[in-house]
């Protein structure tokens, strides 16, 4: 028997997935990325520091906040440019805003029509009319936030190498934090609807890796840290790291301490879970969510508990900003060389970029380190656990139980495939 | 009967299909105009006919060239949607790179026939009726242009720069604060997005339609700038003709 599943649906990008058994054991089953290269560490080279965020930014639209923050770390890490606590604040803001956007569009749009039993969440625009709008004014809120710190929802516009070239005005950060406020009426009808979702069970345990500080959930800054125990700071990055190529996909994968590993909301809340706000905190418990969970299905659930953890920190960061009062900057960038590499956690996980720049402040190499190459490794050593149990399914409900299952990644293979190796015909 | 219409999306970064979810309420209303019949990001394609497809990103691959001869097949309209599928976007940049340095970044080896494959614009492949630059588009022109054809209008598209609506905006002249802008170039539809960020115009629109005899011409010569000049920092958002 065999499964092909081409361009899966509900995702970022292009994918297949192939499954093949045969006399009931699983012969081969894999995720194959099949879209063309886009060569971004090669076109950034020659670029001037101001021009590669917003070029990096490309990368994915999804998650251009987080391209162009670490973009931006490992360029002043290079240059040797030290940003203000205001700019680290807005920036912190930005983070908490993309995270936020990103995991309702997966949750409502992506996910939840699998549990709903429809094929896409637009189906249920008359008939749940409620819960499809509550989707849309969850996601909005989010999006504003990003749209008046950065200029624009995807691609921001204000940030810069230093800073931000145009601060958010202090009337329209006082109405998105009043929107914030009121979205938590509708976070708590979504944790009700989501709470009675049935979670396929499965339990595969592996290495969880993410950022981490002393002070609070991973986010902008910290060494890396593996649930295995080890640690290391961010720009000794592939002593604990290293990629590796397979022959069909076209996505780079990653292994750490052991074959693979997983990043993003599940290995954050396994690893920091000890810093969330006490609100999500309950909303995990409300849940069944649990630290100790190896069920990767449960991603969603760590995704529904983060957006809670942004939303009410984002609360408490424009107070901050607020009461400060938003003071402009200016921002001196030497003109010198250097080498600089950064992380930030991504919606999807760990992403990391690392620059040389010459002494013109041209951009002489570049690599980065996307999250969902991390997972690729991870994604499918799951498939084949889950696989086998699934063999005495029909067709069709085998191949969306392991639909599903990639899925709960969210894998974001626009931007996994600035990289890959392809045959071409 | 509602008009069916469809997005598809080949190599790009996903942010114009992303814009478009992003209308939230707007949406909505949409899908209560249209059959949205295609759109890969939250929906399985069920593979009909269509009256529109919005296809977004740039082609390359041969495999990518087929899906789109196929899209193209089964639609009365296509609309390239965004830089890339208009004019390769940010993927332009590829083509001025060394094509074995790219290959070496990506695979490690020398690879045969890299250029033929390189990201390219759909009117490189098929026929396009209608374009919606930007990158990514813009929520509001995409609902225009959308209105335009489902009352059977052409839709058009700004002809002035960026530059009038920087003007518009008041914003200070970014040439004064000594940095190259494309905004005098640039066809004008974003309200000048980036200038009021405190950036400068890439020119992710992509070119007026007579950059050489347009008025803006006079800021580059201020600045000691030709249009030519100007020209040729264009390619971060567009691939020229030659290389098309
Ligand atoms: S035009 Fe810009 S936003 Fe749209 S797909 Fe291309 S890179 Fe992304
Ligand atoms: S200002 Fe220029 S680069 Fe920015 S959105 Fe407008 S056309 Fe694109």
């Amino acid at each position: 028997m065999k499964i092909e599943l081409n361009h899966l649906a509900r995702m970022e990008g292009h994918a297949n997935l192939v499954v093949d058994a045969v006399d009931g054991a699983i012969k081969e089953c894999r995720l194959d990325v099949v879209e063309s290269p886009r060569f971004f560490e090669e076109i950034l080279k020659g670029r001037h520091y101001s021009d590669v965020a917003p070029i990096a930014a490309r990368i994915c639209g999804v998650c251009s906040v987080s391209h162009t923050l670490v973009s931006l770390a490992a360029t002043e890490q290079a240059l040797g440019v030290v940003v203000s606590d205001q700019t680290r604040g807005l920036r912190r803001l930005l983070s908490h805003g993309e995270n936020m956007q990103s995991h309702l569009l997966h949750l409502f749009f992506m996910a939840a029509p699998d549990y709903l039993g429809v094929s896409s969440l637009t189906e249920l625009a008359r008939d749940r009319r409620e819960l499809v709008s509550r989707a849309l004014r969850l996601k909005k809120t989010a999006n504003d936030l990003v749209r008046v710190v950065g200029g624009r929802a995807v691609h921001p516009a204000t940030t810069c190498v230093g800073g931000f070239s145009v601060l958010p005005g202090v009337a329209e950060l006082q109405e998105v934090r009043r929107n914030l406020v009121a979205a938590l009426a509708d976070l708590e009808e979504t944790v009700a609807l989501f709470a009675d979702f049935e979670i396929p069970w499965m339990a595969r345990e592996t290495e969880y890796i993410c950022l981490r500080t002393e002070q609070g959930y991973p986010g902008l800054d910290g060494d890396l840290f593996s649930s295995e125990g080890v640690s290391c700071p961010v720009a000794r990055f592939e002593t604990m790291i290293s990629e590796y190529h397979q022959p069909h996909s076209n996505a780079k994968f990653a292994r750490a301490t052991r074959e693979n590993f997983m990043v993003g909301p599940l290995a954050r809340y396994k690893n920091a879970g000890e810093h969330l706000s006490s609100m999500a905190k309950k909303v995990a418990e409300a849940l069944g969510l649990n630290r100790t969970t190896v069920n990767p299905f449960e991603a969603n659930y760590a995704r529904l508990v983060e957006v809670v953890h942004f939303l009410e920190s984002s609360v408490h960061l424009i107070d901050g900003l607020l009461l400060k009062g938003l003071k402009p900057e200016s921002v001196w960038v030497p003109p010198v060389g250097g080498k600089g590499a950064a992380a930030v956690e991504a919606p999807r996980g760990l992403l990391f970029h690392s620059y040389a720049y010459d002494e013109k402040g041209r951009i002489e190499s570049a690599d980065c380190v996307i999250p969902t190459a991390q997972n690729l490794g991870n994604i499918e050593a799951d498939l084949h656990h889950l696989a086998p149990s699934l063999l005495h399914l029909p067709r069709t409900e085998m191949a969306r139980h392991l639909e599903m299952l990639v899925r709960a990644y969210d894998p974001c293979i626009s931007c996994s495939t600035h990289l890959m190796k392809i045959d071409f015909v | 009967m509602k008009k069916r219409i469809g997005f598809f999306d080949f190599t790009g970064c996903e942010g114009c299909q992303l814009t478009v979810l992003n209308l939230e309420e707007q949406w909505l209303e949409l899908i209560e105009l249209v059959e949205v019949a295609a759109f890969r990001e939250i929906l399985a394609d069920t593979g009909e006919a269509l009256d529109i497809a919005f296809v977004e990103g740039s082609v390359g691959h041969p495999q990518e060239v087929r899906r789109l001869e196929e899209t193209r097949s089964r639609c009365e309209v296509l609309v390239a949607l965004g830089s890339c599928a208009d004019n390769a976007g940010i993927n332009a940049l590829s083509h001025f790179c060394e094509p074995q340095r790219l290959a070496y970044s990506a695979y490690g080896r020398e690879v045969e026939g890299i250029e033929k494959t390189l990201p390219r614009p759909l009117s490189c492949f098929v026929k396009v009726d209608a374009r919606l630059p930007g990158c990514p588009v813009d929520g509001e022109e995409f609902l225009q242009l959308l209105q335009a054809l489902l009352v059977g209008r052409t839709p058009e598209l700004p002809t002035y720069s960026v530059c009038v609506e920087c003007k518009l905006g008041e914003y200070p002249c970014t040439f004064d604060q000594g940095t190259v802008c494309l905004g005098p170039v640039t066809r004008a539809g974003c309200h000048a997005l980036c200038i009021a960020g405190g950036d400068r115009c890439r020119g992710c629109r992509g070119l007026v339609d007579n950059p050489r005899s347009h008025p803006y011409r006079q800021i580059l010569e201020e600045h000691g700038l030709t249009v030519e000049d100007i020209l040729s920092e264009f390619r971060i958002f567009n691939l020229p003709p030659e290389k098309s």
